[in-house]
């Protein structure tokens, strides 16, 4: 009976999450009158793809990546010393720094984003890819903090000891043992950063008008009130190309998803 | 090797992060103040005068209303579900908060292609004989079906974040107390509200916490599920900014979503106060 009843449930759980997602992904590479037509499309084609590609969505893609990039460079270089000292030491002031951090997570995107771009219009970074980075960066840094500071606390110390035992010097046992050991959660870390990045919009429209990140880009037609116009076949590659990659991250990040999240707030 | 440099090292490590930190969220909090109060008119006075504020008011707080308790029953539900343990648990339990991973464009367009007029859902009605007209959810006339779109995206999107702090939550429950609750006869309904949901109280006010500050943000399915007629704080942030160009009422905007999000926030540590002995 308890069987029955959890197949059940996870049919429906499933379904919920697949359904939409596949049937957006499918009708993406339907032929649009076919789309119009059946559930289920008969002919496939590329060709809104490459239509939509070419309206300088693929310049937004590239943008995405690029900035995806730069906030994983920057939050990391940034980040993941903070990280090691919170994972690592007893100091003084390390509980209040960790509320800090907690607090800054919490803060409302908009009230950075409008501040931050009267600023960039003045030094020249409004409208710039390092100018969206930067404020990406500012996003995801708790979370890598964070993640960091647990990711490096999960290091066993008795092999840093004996790292030490056997002459090594701090920086090699650092490079030789606590970044290999920590190496997979660091990663996830960093792809945690360009998903913040690749997903984040307010801060990505209010701080660009004409090189706009990806699903900046896609949402510009609707916040000037003619997103109606747009073909379907146009927001279905639009979604696909922002879910993806998204998903296949997800794949790896999952598991350390309890530590970026779970633990917030009530540690 | 307790050296004088060493004492030091945690702090110079910190640093960076503390000071990238506070140049970019202190600063702007600062300036949004400047922004939003002074000049002339000043723009919050304009903001607060607006025949848009009664509308914004009333769309942010149904939408907050409805979506969080919804997901928070939820997030409750599937954390019971999940800690059993069955064959193909991890594959479930990833799809389920898969869309943790897909943005509010993408997840609203998601939900476009599920409702439109020649969307699954319709299609899926009219070819099976169900209906013979397409139920339209988006436009004008149907605002009101228009915010149960908007529900279902933020309900299919964003449940998983609280899933995430709740299941966490109720995985610290010792097994001893549910065992107990069963060797006491009692049923699923009194095991939670007797059991879960006591314990469980600190992680279901982060979960409010966090999910509200992040829905009173959402511009996503707004913007592309409801077009210019239902209005929130936060569309309107983007609106006076990109498409009026007044950083002003916009940095007032800005400032009325920090103000909710401390109200709200104050508001559900006094209620959600552990009780004594529960912890």
């Amino acid at each position: 009976m308890r069987r029955v009843w959890v197949f059940i449930i996870s049919m429906l759980i499933i379904a919920w999450i697949t359904v939409p997602i596949t049937y957006t992904i499918l009708s993406s590479f339907a032929d649009l009158v076919d789309y119009y037509e059946n559930v289920l499309p008969r002919r496939y084609t590329l060709r809104y793809y490459e239509e939509y590609l070419r309206l300088g969505v693929g310049e937004a893609l590239v943008r995405s990546v690029l900035v995806g990039i730069l906030t994983i460079i920057l939050s990391m270089i940034i980040g993941l010393p903070a990280g090691y000292a919170i994972g690592r030491y007893v100091f003084r002031g390390r509980d209040s720094l960790k509320l800090a951090i907690l607090f800054f997570k919490v803060i409302p995107i908009a009230i950075m984003a409008v501040p931050l771009a009267v600023l960039f219009i003045r030094v020249g970074l409004y409208d710039t890819l390092i100018g969206i980075a930067l404020i990406h960066t500012a996003i995801s840094l708790p979370f890598v903090v964070l993640t960091a500071s647990s990711v490096f606390g999960s290091v066993p110390r008795d092999l840093e000891e004996a790292g030490y035992v056997f002459g090594m010097s701090g920086l090699q046992v650092m490079l030789r043992i606590t970044l290999p050991l920590a190496a997979p959660g660091i990663a996830a870390t960093a792809l945690f950063a360009f998903l913040i990045s690749w997903n984040e919009i307010v801060a990505a429209i209010i701080l660009s008008s004409f090189n706009r990140t990806l699903p900046a880009a896609v949402m510009t037609p609707y916040v000037m009130g003619t997103g109606g116009e747009l073909p379907d076949p146009y927001k279905f590659a639009a979604t696909t190309i922002m879910v993806t990659p998204a998903l296949i991250f997800m794949l790896y990040i999952r598991r350390y998803l309890i530590a970026m999240w779970g633990a917030a707030g009530v540690r | 090797m307790p050296s004088p440099l060493r004492k030091h090292i945690p702090y110079i490590l910190v640093a960076p992060s503390l000071a990238y930190l506070a140049f970019f969220i202190s600063y702007p909090i600062f300036y949004t103040f400047s922004l939003a109060l002074f000049g002339n008119p000043s723009p919050m006075v304009e903001v607060m005068t607006s025949p848009r504020l009664g509308e914004v008011a009333l769309y942010t707080t149904l939408i907050i209303a409805t979506v969080i308790p919804a997901q928070i029953v939820i997030a409750i539900f599937a954390s019971l579900f999940f800690l059993n343990r069955f064959r193909g648990r991890e594959l479930v339990l990833y799809l389920f908060i898969a869309p943790l991973a897909i943005n509010e464009v993408a997840a609203a367009l998601i939900w476009y292609t599920m409702l439109s007029s020649s969307g699954f859902l319709n299609k899926l009605l009219i070819n099976t004989g169900v209906i013979s007209a397409p139920i339209y959810f988006f436009g004008y006339e149907f605002i009101d079906r228009t915010l149960l779109a908007i529900f279902l995206t933020e309900v299919w999107r964003a449940t998983p974040i609280v899933f995430i702090i709740i299941y966490a939550g109720m995985q610290m429950i010792s097994r001893d107390y549910l065992e107990a609750a069963d060797v006491f006869g009692l049923n699923l309904w009194q095991k939670l509200r007797y059991i879960i949901l006591p314990l469980i109280k600190p992680y279901i006010q982060t979960a409010l916490i966090i999910r509200t500050l992040f829905a009173l943000q959402v511009v996503g399915p707004i913007f592309i599920l409801a077009g210019e007629y239902v209005r929130v704080l936060a569309t309107e942030v983007v609106y006076w900014y990109s498409m009026r160009l007044n950083p002003g009422v916009a940095s007032a905007w800005a400032l009325l979503i920090g103000l909710v999000t401390l109200l709200l926030g104050g508001l559900y540590i006094k209620l959600l106060r552990p009780s004594a002995g529960a912890t």
